[in-house]
């Protein structure tokens, strides 16, 4: 075998505290090696253009190029060898840059660790063999996970190319935290006629399935040929038979239902539809407020229905889905506001989220768009708007800002001006965040226009006076305490992870970062993928955004959906296990720890025998390490290949 | 068998505040909480001491904790008790402290002998309300104190700092609030319970006093009250005996008696006012008591 090596300076991001050509003489040395020589950078134009030179002028079979991480550049090396003519998995990547040159100042350890791991890369590359990918064929249907206005984007994009859409929502209702909203900054337009003809168009797209009150069960399969269930679950009403009339909710008895998507303030009965615009507009009953659920009695619904589409003996259905693709847009949730006991939330009935402030500003709120005071119905005049409540806040684990509360609050409180002149909004913040696009415009706005009185500092506590309310804080400007009279207080609650994102992750196979949140496949460069394959990304699942963010991030990950659907077939990665028959006793070790089910046992001339499925198969190796035999090898990764390496380093 | 307890009376309990003292022990006799007084204990150095020097500060507190050391050696101790949130403070932040080694060698070198300080530490009300719970303080209550309205006071030290204290919400406690209810008393919703009463810049800062004593009596007045309940000397002093120099400076004309919770405590298990000592606060309660004996009386 002819081996090439080349030492990457990186600029001086190697070269600075590795001595490359040192390097290089020293790889001559190693067995196989012809040709050895350091290049500034090996990733560049040029410097793929010298390997691809060498290759030709020293007839190389394979390369090592030690350099940067795997990550970074493994695929575009394994592509300039293919131009070289080579098979791609005749290469070797040293990494002296994260694993050296990044972590060490020390001149001569650096290179004599440099030394090595290209001596390590080398002693594996003389034992890789030639892969070749396989193909395989793609379902072209696309699943969309939660209907907030992150997936309405990702769906219909996806739908309008042509795919076959599946949108799944937990919900009664699509629309998400959207479609609570009464208007949306910077430009205050009405929340819901921007959103409403958008969810409308999901409820007519020929190409759309809609399933909500749903979730995922679970999640089989790989890129291309996945097989979601989801559990449809019951509404106790027939939806086919349901034409959303409204009947049942006049009839019904149990009116102090807690309203959900009324965030609690205000009531609906057990037997209702969200909204009035929602999609689908069909009715649902809350199992646990049902009188004729929970105590037999009643069942005035089902009298009054004229098509006769109650069902109280409803069960939850599941369904299963092939897709090739799943985008992921689950949102975000709010944070839980009694958690900060100094604001009494909770306790004191005028304190209330931000939220709950939108469904009062709303006209099709409980209030009908008037602005009272869940305590006792009255107007407030003076407004207390308390920012980054469960935001930037390490001492109850929300370190991160929430993005888009600074904005929503300047929203407010102009709305809160329109609504009533006479009033006075006040609005304790840590700093005014406002990048966007006519953003900062906004704020200002708020603050000179609408006369909203900035102050910046923490509220410490929250304390009933004479049916008002005194807040008092700090001002870290004028360097004072403040206290102001208050009649309402609304909490700028920040953003968290949807409630079961962690296990719906788990379902997906996806990172999650701490808190909770999705991680995209690489910050920068891959925004709406995740580490795992046909798996995307939209909206706040991945961390708090505001509309024209999530949007982005909704179309986005919708390109990559039609793009992985422009192929017909994809290539199979060949870096996967295979099972020497002859070796395996069919134990079956193998099949029980590999996390993906990748293994399944065979019959082989009447005996047990375990055999990998290529395409689920993650290359994880787990499977090797567990057989007793050594019968299971992973391809560009054997037991004789590592064995190598540890040999290049200790003998 | 009863729980013994090493008990730190504080310098206010055996001046100041031997009502709360007195009342406290008898308290806990009822309730079968042994005290055993720390022998030869000394100041813990109350506010000042903190102020101007962490080690004089930890040092003081460090003799006391080292006898308390000598006394677990005798016998079971169930921890270190004491009534009041300022020696509490100082001595839970001691014990806190100690836990860097280089800190407590430099106590241990000031007093002279190695300190454990391994004893839990509690104040009296926590282990009231904690260890007895609130069947057995209602058993006790054999004259419940029905009809008598009163907020409860915690002061800005009993619960915090949290991570220091390790005692109920550091917002909004109720362990006052339960006990009194146990009693009998029907305790108001009250925000001003945990906020500062000025402490002991009585003695530099008088209008700081007065504005922030003057808050909780008028908020303590707003929610109609005719008692407030502390537990803390210091709040109570201010309270109390500082309620006409507050009612001058603010132009308000209160006149609240301010109990200690123990006092009540005692007056609900029938000790009668004399062996509460109702006689040291300096708003006298007696109009209020005698009106919730009649008031009482109608009920019977
Ligand atoms: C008070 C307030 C005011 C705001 N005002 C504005 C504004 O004026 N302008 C602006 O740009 N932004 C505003 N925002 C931010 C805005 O709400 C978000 O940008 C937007 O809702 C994000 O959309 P999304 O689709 O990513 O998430 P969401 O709206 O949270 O939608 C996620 C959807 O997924 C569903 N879901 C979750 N988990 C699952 C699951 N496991 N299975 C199935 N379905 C699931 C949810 O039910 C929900 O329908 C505001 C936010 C708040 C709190
Ligand atoms: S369940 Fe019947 S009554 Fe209720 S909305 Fe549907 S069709 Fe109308
Ligand atoms: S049966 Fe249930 S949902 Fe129907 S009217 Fe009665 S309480 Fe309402």
């Amino acid at each position: 075998m002819n081996i090439g090596v080349f030492v990457c300076h990186c600029g001086s991001n190697i070269a600075g505290n590795v001595d490359t050509e040192a390097v290089a003489k020293a790889a001559l040395g190693f067995p196989e090696v012809v040709f050895a020589t350091d290049t500034m950078y090996a990733c560049s134009e040029p410097g793929q253009a010298g390997i691809i030179e060498a290759v030709e002028k020293y007839n190389l079979d394979g390369v090592v190029v030690a350099s940067c991480t795997p990550r970074m550049h493994e695929a575009t090396f394994r592509r300039t060898l293919e131009r070289a003519g080579l098979n791609k998995y005749m290469f070797e990547m040293a990494n002296i840059r994260e694993h050296v040159s990044w972590i060490g100042k020390d001149m001569e350890a650096n290179t004599n660790k440099a030394v090595d791991l290209v001596h390590i890369a080398v002693e594996k590359l003389r034992r890789d063999e030639s892969l070749v990918a396989g193909e395989f064929e793609i379902n072209k249907r696309v699943m969309v996970i939660g209907g907030g206005v992150a997936g309405i984007q990702a769906a219909l994009d996806c739908a309008d190319g042509g795919l076959e859409v599946i949108l799944v929502e937990r919900e009664p209702s699509i629309g998400g935290k959207m479609s609570k909203l009464d208007k949306t900054f910077p430009t205050v337009d009405c929340s819901s006629c921007i959103l409403g003809p958008r969810m409308v168009d999901i409820a007519q797209h020929p190409n759309i399935t809609l399933y909500t009150l749903s979730e995922i069960e679970s999640v089989e399969g790989f890129v291309g040929n996945f097989n979601v269930t989801v559990r449809r679950k019951a509404a106790y009403v027939d939806w086919d038979a349901c034409t959303g009339c409204g009947e049942c909710t006049t009839k019904c008895p149990s009116k102090k239902t807690p309203d959900r998507f009324n965030e609690f303030i205000g009531k609906t009965t057990a037997i209702n539809i969200p909204f009035p615009q929602a999609i689908p507009k069909k009715a649902s009953i809350n199992a646990s407020a049902c009188i004729k659920l929970t105590k037999g009695k009643c069942g005035a619904c089902e009298t009054i229905c004229p098509t006769g589409a109650i069902r109280f003996d409803q069960q939850d259905e599941l369904i299963t889905e092939p897709v090739g693709a799943i985008i992921a847009a689950t949102g975000y949730d709010l944070f839980d506001f009694t958690k900060y006991g100094e604001y009494g939330g909770g306790r004191y009935p005028d304190v209330i989220t931000s939220m709950q402030y939108e469904r009062l500003l709303s006209a099709s709120g409980p209030t009908e768009g008037h602005i009272k005071r869940p305590s006792d119905g009255a107007e407030p005049k003076d407004i207390v708007f308390i920012q980054c409540v469960g935001s930037r806040d390490k001492s109850i684990g929300r370190p991160y800002c929430s993005g888009f509360c600074c904005m929503y609050t300047a929203k407010q409180t102009i709305l809160t001006k329109d609504h009533m002149p006479d009033s006075q909004s006040y609005v304790f913040y840590m700093d005014i965040r406002a990048p966007g696009k006519n953003y900062d415009e906004f704020t200002r706005r708020a603050m000179e226009e609408y006369g909203a009185r900035y102050i910046r500092g923490r509220v410490s506590a929250i304390q009933p006076k004479n049916g008002r309310y005194l807040v008092k804080g700090a001002d870290t400007l004028m360097g004072d305490q403040v206290e102001i009279e208050a009649d309402l207080i609304v909490l700028a609650v920040g953003a968290e992870a949807s409630k079961g994102a962690a296990e719906l992750a788990e379902k997906l196979r996806i990172s999650y970062d701490p808190y909770g949140f999705f991680m995209e496949g690489h910050p920068k460069l891959k925004p709406v993928e995740t580490n795992t394959a046909g798996i995307y990304l939209a909206g706040s699942c991945q961390g708090p955004k505001d509309i024209p963010s999530s949007v982005a991030q909704g179309d986005a990950a919708a390109a990559k959906v039609l793009a992985l659907f422009s192929k017909d077939k994809l290539a199979s990665d060949p870096q996967v296990s295979a099972v020497k028959l002859m070796r395996c006793i069919g134990c079956g070790k193998c099949e029980s720890v590999c996390p993906f089910g990748a293994i399944e046992m065979i019959e082989f001339r009447g005996m047990p025998k375990a055999s990998v499925i290529e395409t689920v198969c993650q290359g994880c190796g787990v499977c090797t390490a567990a057989c007793p035999q050594g019968a299971v090898q992973l391809r560009h990764f054997t037991d004789n290949q590592i064995l190598a390496e540890v040999n290049a380093l200790c003998l | 068998m009863s729980p013994c307890y090493a008990y730190y009376p504080g310098c206010s309990g055996l001046g100041t505040s031997l009502e709360y003292d007195t009342s406290t022990r008898a308290m806990c006799e009822r309730l079968g909480i042994e005290l055993v007084e720390i022998p030869d204990w000394n100041c813990c150095g109350s506010t000042p001491a903190h102020a101007v020097d962490h080690l004089l500060s930890a040092s003081l507190v460090g003799r006391n904790l080292a006898i308390a050391d000598n006394m677990a050696e005798e016998r079971e101790l169930a921890g270190i008790i004491t009534p009041c949130p300022s020696c509490l403070k100082n001595l839970k932040t001691t014990q806190h402290r100690l836990s860097n080694p280089e800190f407590r060698s430099e106590v241990e070198r000031v007093v002279g002998r190695t300190v454990r300080a391994d004893l839990p530490i509690k104040s009296v009300l926590q282990v009231v309300v904690e260890d007895m719970g609130m069947d057995v303080l209602a058993n006790l209550a054999s004259a419940p104190l029905k009809g008598l309205r009163v907020v409860p006071y915690y002061g800005c030290i009993m619960v915090r700092p949290p991570q220091i204290m390790q005692f109920d919400d550091p917002d909004n406690p109720m362990a006052l609030d339960n006990l009194l209810t146990a009693l009998g008393a029907e305790v108001l919703p009250f925000a001003l319970k945990t906020d500062c009463c000025g402490a002991s810049l009585a003695t530099t800062r008088q209008d700081v006093v007065t504005r922030l004593s003057g808050r909780i009596l008028d908020a303590a007045a707003a929610a109609g009250a005719d008692a407030v309940v502390a537990a803390c000397p210091m709040c109570q002093m201010n309270l109390d005996m500082r309620q006409a120099q507050i009612n001058r400076a603010n132009h308000s004309s209160h006149n609240i008696p301010v109990f200690y919770y123990s006092q009540l405590a005692g007056l609900a298990a029938g000790q009668g006012e004399v062996s509460t000592m109702m006689d040291k606060l300096c708003v006298s309660p007696r109009a209020l008591l005698a009106s919730l004996a009649a008031r009482a009386g109608e009920g019977a």
